[in-house]
């Protein structure tokens, strides 16, 4: 019963991702232009792009993984379905465990299917490419999940938008840091084991804590 | 005594009698530990004069690093017990410990100079205190983030609570990573590696600073519960106004009563 909750649950929030249109192609868009950017400003020298193309990537894809979080509550805590999803069978940990779900599948999957693509225009070292979609495979949920913890606590705020990027940024500099680590090990041609793992530690560590905290800050929310 | 705190009036009462002992006991530490630091410490063998930020620098530290654990304790209070002034305990402290954080990566970034060559390096210890300054930030911006103050600290609570994982990181970062920040001489197991002659002004301008921090907190806290106050008898003037009724005898209206 609990897990045809969820999986409803995330089948509607996949549902209105597709159908509401905006959020998989802004996303994309967004991680295309930004990564297009670098060269124009740091030169378009191939050294240069290749040995910073791990950085600009994540940080690329993180900045676009951020910008579709706002509407990952906001919509239904104004039409007021939150308020019946949180009253429902369904354990609100696992609702919004379901809705971070659809979020990574909706953004982050496009965003690491999306990076080779964008790593042959920066130049990254072939070797490195297939660690790339690892390492966003891996660390996207992650991103997902923080940032639904801060989405779900500045819910209602007034300037919701900026207050999350603030809020989210920081606690984004270690999956940040293993992922960039881990492309940029491949990079130089050394094994990125011990990245990924710490990635997919990280990960894993999310997949239970996020939602508990998010799930708490949502019950403030209702009041 | 938590409990007995708990009322806001024996608060404000209590908090009135201790704010000024505070503040002065911690301008005559803080005056005793400059003295020790600037005139009657030794100069370090490798270092010279240039030691003597040290005694702003690493107190500045500790009690950025001990700001942050009160703000989490404090949230985690107010959110299992409920504890009326946990919350503005929490919130009044936060920029507090955003100001020593500050303090301690400016002292930092100016010993730094002389000392390595560079103002910034990104090392491991470096890196985990910016974060703990921008978590600062963050806190204060989502507390202040909503037009009803009570969501805003719950929120803010939850938060606290999340960044507290970076506090471990900041203190052990500079034993898993070894990079150019200088490893524990004080809280470390075993002995402590300093000093005598400089681990006692150190320790005294510490206390000097939980002094300044605990007038700080006061004075904060007494302004929150003053501005609560206010704000309650706006809401209850605003609530009370009836329109002017005209009756036959020409009598005015009562005036509103502030209760």
């Amino acid at each position: 019963m609990i897990l045809a909750a969820f999986l409803a649950l995330f089948r509607r929030d996949l549902r209105l991702a597709l159908r509401q249109g905006g959020d998989t192609g802004l996303v994309i868009a967004f991680f295309v232009l930004t990564v297009v950017l670098f060269p124009f400003g740091v030169g378009p020298e191939p050294e240069v792009l290749a040995r910073s193309a791990p950085g600009i990537l994540w940080v690329a894809a993180l900045l676009a993984a951020l910008l579709s979080l706002d509407r990952l509550f906001l919509p239904d805590y104004e039409d007021g379905s939150l308020d019946l999803i949180a009253l429902s069978s369904l354990p609100l940990e696992l609702a919004t465990l379901a809705k971070c779900a659809a979020h990574w599948v909706s953004t982050g999957v496009p965003l690491a299917l999306i990076s080779p693509a964008l790593a042959l225009i920066l130049d990254l070292d072939p070797r490195a490419i297939a660690t790339l979609l690892a390492s966003l495979l891996i660390g996207t949920p992650a991103l997902s999940l923080i940032g639904g913890v801060a989405a779900a606590l500045t819910l209602g705020a007034r300037r919701q938008g900026v207050l999350l990027s603030l809020l989210v940024l920081p606690l984004y500099v270690p999956p940040l840091i293993f992922g960039a680590g881990a492309v940029e090990a491949a990079a130089l041609g050394m094994p990125p084991r011990v990245d990924l793992l710490l990635l997919g530690a990280l990960t894993l560590a999310a997949l239970p804590l996020c939602p508990w905290a998010a799930a708490a800050a949502l019950r403030q929310a209702l009041g | 005594m938590l409990t007995r705190l708990a009322n806001p009036a024996r608060f404000m009462r209590i908090s009135a009698v201790a704010l000024p002992w505070c503040a002065w006991a911690s301008c005559a530490v803080i005056a005793v530990g400059l003295y020790l630091a600037l005139i009657a410490a030794p100069p370090d063998y490798q270092q010279g004069e240039a030691v003597r930020i040290m005694y702003v620098h690493v107190p500045a530290a500790w009690m950025a690093l001990n700001i942050y654990l009160f703000v989490a304790v404090a949230s985690a209070v107010a959110l299992v017990w409920r504890h009326p002034l946990a919350e503005i305990a929490a919130r009044s402290a936060a920029p507090i410990g955003a100001a020593f954080t500050f303090v301690c990566l400016a002292s930092g970034s100016l010993w730094g100079r002389p000392m390595w060559g560079t103002w910034w390096v990104w090392d491991a210890r470096l890196t985990s205190v910016l974060v703990l300054f921008f978590l600062y930030l963050g806190y204060i911006a989502l507390v202040n983030g909503f037009d009803d103050p009570g969501r805003g600290g719950r929120a803010g609570s939850i938060l606290a609570l999340v960044g507290v994982v970076n506090l471990p990181i900041i203190k052990f970062s500079v034993d898993w990573w070894n990079t150019l920040h200088q490893p524990a001489s004080v809280l470390r197991f075993g002995k402590p590696t300093i000093a005598l002659s400089m681990l006692v002004p150190l320790l005294v301008m510490a206390l000097g600073f939980m002094l300044l921090f605990a007038a700080l907190l006061l004075v904060r806290m007494r302004t929150e519960l003053n501005e609560r106050k206010i704000r309650a008898l706006r809401l209850n003037s605003a609530a009370s106004v009836r329109p002017k009724r005209r009756s036959e005898h020409g009598v005015p209206a009562r005036p509103a009563v502030l209760r």
